[in-house]
């Protein structure tokens, strides 16, 4: 292994580890951070990575092809199909309004009609990798502007392979395809010849996918070897992404098809957990290569033709977002995330643009300004999200803060703030409302804070880990919080925050798993609420009286589980420290769930209850 | 012709061999219905509004429980507390139940002639159901005597036998009506005056 790759690790990890915290702590995304990452250490600032930026960028578009196999993964058929008039619908309005319009400006600024068709194609797509981090990382996936945005992106991931498929057409009409560039098996081919080898390639991978990978993995998941699956897994998405580069394909094209095959597999969460560390730390890469590929020079010499280029694209691309978002029926907050999380070029225009210049159909300085354009394009977007969510959406939409007839919330008038009301939190509140106490609540769902404003309920709109909504909402005079994020992690940030900046208040908190219980325990925190453990043991009495036991009998049992396994929580949790601290977490898992049967075994009440023993009474 | 109600509470009612025997069989008596409280609120949440209808249907009373540490298992407490509301079972215009017939039917770890002054028990067991008798006075309905079955644990099959058949007898009796109170109350327990009635009938 050469010095220069470990050196070259080493920057690259450390911009991540440096920025990616920084932005965090500043309350921007991940993506951010990672990009701003890329540009210091990039030729143009620290220069510790010079032209070999490219280089990497090829490297680190795997994470874009894993992540793309992950999607694929996350796609199962009777999903799709269930939102295949949203898919179709608003994929086929934003690609067709975005293409017609660029091709159109582009066209008046002097391109041939080929090139700008094609560029057209190209800048019509949006960044599945920002996007989906973006919307995960502020817990908005599962809202309208959420699904809307998939939908969007995956309409445009699944059409970049026609596209593909065309533009040897296009340069076929134009230009003489010509070879060179990046190596293709199919490049000397006449364009329907390789529109014809694109979709036998497509196909290939699907019949690869039903008749190769799954026995193989069942042959792999046989050996019952832990590493050797995930080794199976990155094969699997590496032989594919290799065979589609061979034939002059988009991998990451290759690597979805892969993915959905997969998903209707029954290792389709095995492959998911195995794959999901690797396509982290390869996505953050790659936004690190996009910051580190912008070419500022190119910028500094043309800077009023890249920012007219930036901005007319975004402009362009934001106006046929948002119809695209009123046509379907987004509220004005929903359709501005929708709008400004979408509206920058992606990831595949980097494919589509080389593969355009590959074929000659554009010059190579236009080129360069389109790729250019789009990597500051993807760089501006999170800055976009927040301007959106911080000046816009306060003024123009769901407000912040309660309309005003609420009026400024009186000192000690709430007394307990919930963040977080879906289906947890929203139980919560309406117990609480049900006996008179009114919570003051947190939510990030646009529509859902339109409702519960309807129904008069005081709530408070944004991401409740931030601190200036915190105080807006009272967290300096109430005496409760309620952390109901269904996000573990947001959670768990929102819970950190509050301990660190509003020790007044009691923070009672959801939590999804025992491994999380752990994890805030050791942080301290006293009031757990664990999902899991009240409705199983619920429902585990009501198997016990179907089974012919008494049902006080049967309650008893329940409530003593109960008052052991919080018990056995707060003992595991001391003793979790003195084992070997990096285990992997599902492993983690099954270790837990072993001593607990173990301890179980020796000690778990059961109906040995020596009370009330007629037999031996002695009244 | 009475219908009786039987309050049944018992915690552990499936280890209980005596009160299921008792039990057992009891609710093809015509006019006697059980109302099995620990069954039916495990989580002492008890329905009032249920329980007062099924009151309101009964003309005989049976507080059936195990006797442990002198007095009711806690839901029956819980079920006096909150069933027997002022305004519908006593104080004014409380009279829902005037005119019922009450009365308790326990089992009794310990032996008869232990419960009384001096001996280990220091009480009768008539002095230790006291509540349940001044309850009964406040809510304006007549009570009588306990129906009791002594030295649970120490029962042979033929004596359970025996005590399983006075109270069939005397849950059928109470449907029968036409009850002598002023006789009946002269007795200390139930069981001494069934036994009374058989021998000279």
């Amino acid at each position: 292994m050469g010095s220069a790759f470990l050196q070259d690790a080493i920057i690259y990890l450390a911009a991540a580890v440096i920025f990616v915290p920084v932005a965090k702590r500043l309350g921007m995304g991940s993506v951010l951070g990672y990009l701003a990452g890329g540009i210091i250490i990039g030729p143009f600032f620290l220069g510790f990575v010079g032209q070999e930026g490219k280089d990497i960028m090829h490297f680190a578009e795997f994470g874009v092809v894993m992540m793309l196999f992950l999607i694929g993964l996350e796609l199962e058929p009777a999903y799709f199909w269930r939102m295949r008039k949203m898919i179709l619908g608003t994929g086929i309005l934003q690609m067709g309004a975005t293409t017609l319009l660029c091709f159109l400006a582009l066209m008046l600024i002097g391109l041939t009609w080929q090139a700008a068709l094609a560029c057209g194609l190209a800048l019509s797509m949006s960044s599945t990798a920002i996007v989906m981090q973006t919307l995960r990382e502020k817990g908005l996936t599962k809202t309208e502007s959420g699904k809307s945005s998939f939908a969007v992106l995956l309409f445009q991931d699944i059409s970049v392979i026609p596209v593909l498929a065309l533009l040897p057409l296009l340069a076929a009409a134009g230009v003489k395809a010509a070879s060179g560039g990046r190596a293709g098996l199919i490049n000397h081919w006449s364009g329907w010849g390789q529109t014809l080898v694109l979709l036998a390639a497509a196909n290939a991978v699907v019949l690869a996918g039903y008749f190769i990978f799954v026995p193989f993995l069942r042959f792999i998941a046989r050996i019952r070897l832990r590493e050797l699956f995930t080794a199976a897994a990155l094969l699997i998405v590496i032989a594919t992404a290799y065979l589609m580069i061979l034939v002059g394909l988009s991998p990451a094209l290759g690597a979805f098809l892969a993915g959905v095959v997969l998903a209707n597999s029954e290792f389709r969460h095995e492959l998911e957990s195995n794959i999901e560390p690797f396509k982290g730390i390869l996505l953050g890469l790659f936004f690190i290569a996009v910051g580190a590929s912008i070419n500022f020079k190119l910028i500094i010499d043309n800077p009023l033709k890249i920012a007219g280029l930036v901005c007319g694209v975004i402009v362009i691309k934001s106006l046929v977002l948002y119809a695209t978002g009123r046509v379907s029926g987004l509220s004005f907050d929903q359709n501005m995330i929708f709008t400004v999380g979408l509206g920058q070029v992606g990831e595949f225009a980097f494919v589509l643009f080389a593969f355009i210049a590959q074929l000659k159909i554009l010059t190579a300085e236009w080129s360069d300004m389109m790729m250019g354009a789009t990597a500051i394009s993807m760089t501006v977007t999170p800055l976009l999200l927040m301007v959106n969510e911080r000046l816009i959406l306060p003024f123009f939409g769901t407000k912040k803060a309660p309309v005003e007839k609420d009026g400024d919330l009186i000192k000690g008038e709430h007394p307990v703030i919930i963040a977080g009301f879906g289906n947890f939190g929203g139980t919560v509140g309406r117990f609480l409302r049900a006996n008179g106490v009114a919570a003051t609540i947190l939510d990030n769902d646009s529509d859902r804070v339109e409702v519960l404003r309807r129904m008069g309920f005081t709530v408070f709109y944004g991401d409740a880990t931030r601190l200036d909504i915190l105080k807006s909402a009272g967290a300096d005079e109430a005496g409760i919080l309620i952390a109901a994020i269904d996000s573990p992690e947001i959670n768990g940030d929102l819970i950190d925050r509050v301990c660190r900046e509003f020790p007044n208040l009691e923070v009672m908190v959801r939590v999804k798993s025992r491994e999380d219980a752990y994890e805030l325990l050791d942080a301290g925190v006293k009031n757990l609420y664990r999902e899991s453990l009240d409705t199983s043991v619920r429902l585990g009495v009501d198997v016990l009286v179907k089974l012919g036991f008494r049902r006080y009998a049967a309650l008893r049992a329940g409530q003593k589980f109960f008052k052991y396994d919080e018990e056995a929580l707060r003992t595991l949790a001391e003793h979790r420290h003195d084992r070997d601290l990096y285990i992997f977490k599902t492993r983690e898992q099954i270790e837990l769930q072993e001593q607990l049967l173990a301890i179980d075994r020796e000690k778990v009440p059961h109906l040995q209850d020596a009370a009330w023993d007629d037999d031996r009474g002695d009244s | 012709m009475n219908k009786v109600l039987i309050l049944f509470a018992h915690p552990r009612f499936e280890k209980s061999r005596n009160n299921r025997a008792l039990l057992a069989g009891v609710e093809k008596v015509e006019g006697v219905t059980i109302n099995d409280l620990y069954e039916q609120y495990p989580d002492f949440h008890v329905d009032v509004d249920r329980e007062k209808s099924l009151l309101t249907e009964h003309d005989v009373l049976v507080w059936h429980f195990p006797f442990y540490m002198y007095g009711a298992p806690a839901l029956l407490k819980q079920w006096m507390d909150v069933v027997l509301e002022y305004g519908w079972a006593r104080g004014s215009g409380g009279d829902a139940l005037a005119g019922k017939i009450v009365f308790a039917a326990v089992t009794v770890g310990g032996a008869r002639d232990s419960y009384a002054s001096g001996r280990h028990h220091q009480h009768t067991l008539r002095e230790f159901l006291l509540p349940f008798a001044q309850t009964a006075a406040l809510c304006g309905m007549i009570h009588l005597p306990p129906f009791a079955v002594h030295g649970t644990y120490r029962l042979t099959d033929r004596q359970l036998d025996a005590h399983v058949s006075s109270y069939h007898r005397l849950l059928k009796r109470m449907t029968a009506g036409g009850l002598p109170f002023e006789s009946i109350r002269s007795y200390d327990y139930l069981n001494d005056w069934l036994q009374n009635e058989e021998e000279h009938s």
